[in-house]
Parts: C-alpha cells; sequence; structure tokens
C-alpha cells in the first residue's frame, strides 16, 4: 500500500527537494526499502547494515516513534503517515 | 552572524542553569527563510545527562509539526556544556543535521559566569559566527556586560541574581 512519507531538509538531497515523498509496502522497512528504489542511498540514511535503524534518526509513523511499535516491522496501512526527522543531539 | 534578542539569550542562559549539572537543550524558531530567532521553545533532555543531549523524540515531533504548521524553522539550536567551553564536541559535529541552523553552545561550567558562542555547522565543518545582541534595554547594566561578538567571536555573558 502506498503511505506518505515526510522528509527532512538534510535528506531532500535524495528527493530532488521534495518534502514528502510516496513509499510502497507494509511495514516501515518496506517502505523505506522502496523509497531507496527511486531516492537511491536513502535506506542507507536510515538503516544500518544489521537492518535496524540508526540510532540518530526518528522515525515516527503518525504521532508514534516506531521504536514502540516494532521499528523496522512496524506496520503501516492506506493512509498512515511516516515521518522522518534526525535526532537533535550531541555531547 | 547570529542576532538575537537579549529577552531570548537571557531566557537560554537561565534554562542552561536550571538544568545544571545536566545538559539542557532546546531550539529558537523562527520564520522561515528570515534568520530570526523569535520564539523560544525549551526541549527535554531525554538523556538526562552531564555528558550528552538528546531532544525527546516525541515532543520533538510535535514542536517540528507546529513550526510546519506557522511557516517556521529552527533558526538556532542551543544546548549546553556543563564541565566543559562553549565549543562543539566531536559528538556535536558528527550528529549536527540542520545545516541552516545557528549552533548556540552555552557553557555553564563555572558558576558566576556563563559563555555563548554560536557556530555553523555543515558537513563536518565547524566555523564560529560572531553574536549581536538586540534590544538588551530590560536591565541598562546587562548591557555592559556583554561583549559584542566580533573580535574576538565570544559573547561573555554575565549570569544575574
Amino acid at each position: 500500500m502506498t503511505i506518505e512519507v515526510r522528509i527532512p531538509t538534510i535528506l531532500r538531497t535524495y528527493t530532488d527537494g521534495a518534502k514528502a515523498v510516496e513509499g510502497d509496502g507494509d511495514t516501515i522497512g518496506e517502505v523505506l526499502a522502496d523509497l531507496d528504489v527511486r531516492y537511491p542511498g536513502i535506506r542507507d540514511r536510515l538503516i544500518t547494515g544489521e537492518g535496524a535503524l540508526h540510532r540518530f534518526v526518528n522515525v515516527y509513523l503518525n504521532d508514534e516513534d516506531v521504536r514502540f511499535l516494532g521499528a523496522v516491522d512496524a506496520k503501516v496501512a492506506t493512509g498512515d503517515t511516516v515521518t522522518i526527522l534526525p535526532a537533535v543531539a550531541g555531547g | 552572524m547570529l542576532t538575537i534578542d537579549a529577552a531570548i539569550l537571557d531566557a537560554i542562559v537561565a534554562h542552561a542553569r536550571r538544568d545544571h549539572p545536566d545538559e539542557a537543550c532546546g531550539i529558537v524558531a523562527g520564520p522561515a527563510g528570515s534568520d530570526r530567532p523569535d520564539r523560544l521553545i525549551p526541549m527535554d533532555n531525554a538523556e538526562r545527562s552531564s555528558t550528552f543531549y538528546r531532544f525527546d523524540a516525541t515532543q520533538q515531533l510535535r514542536v517540528w509539526r507546529e513550526m510546519d504548521d506557522r511557516d517556521e524553522e529552527p533558526v538556532v539550536i542551543y544546548h549546553s556544556h556543563t564541565a566543559t567551553p562553549a565549543e562543539p564536541s566531536r559528538t556535536d559535529v558528527a550528529l549536527a543535521a540542520e545545516p541552516g541552523a545557528h549552533y548556540l553552545l552555552v557553557s555553564t561550567r563555572e558558576p558566576d559566569r556563563t559563555e555563548v558562542r554560536s557556530f555553523r555547522i555543515v558537513d563536518g565543518s565547524v566555523n564560529e559566527e560572531p553574536v549581536r545582541v538586540v534590544n538588551a534595554t530590560v536591565d541598562p547594566a546587562a548591557v555592559q556586560s556583554y561583549l559584542f561578538g566580533h573580535n574576538p567571536v565570544t559573547v561573555d555573558y554575565e549570569c544575574r541574581a
């Protein structure tokens, strides 16, 4: 199913400047993999080599941090919105 | 150069002092493209740590959406260092993800003197910039304590009781 994905400023270099794009899949991981087909490289900015979310990237399904919903395995449905935000963090 | 209102800078310093010895963090939002920081939003440091900060993820989504609705952006991203100078750490540089923002650092390591400095952090390269404090009219004595940051680019700010 088609899911709207909101892209943060720093990743819009991958999406030709688009603030929101569409991705297909039944889980967060599938949607992000689908995005990588059209926007090569974007998945590596979000997912580690082991297939987990990068520690300093926040991905939300509607209003919830997907870390509380099963992370990359979180199920998505038509009408859902995925929002990506880089964590604001430092030392 | 970062131009910031004295009342907002005062509130940032007060936040840093209040949370000491933990690091404090937050943003100052402003109209998109204006480079004018005019809405202070203190954030929760989810790490509650004296050596690390991270915006609470749920709060961050709410605040970022609100900025979107108001056509604003994070003009300033601030955090405090509680035992080290007001300079970006290696972690700060590695994790900086808002190339358009002014990264404002506040050091509370000395109890009676607060150091405030501002930086641009883009793709791992750090450039310090002057801080110009405007509208410092609330307490005329306070104006004396700002060194307008051109050369050197540090602003020394004396904390008042």
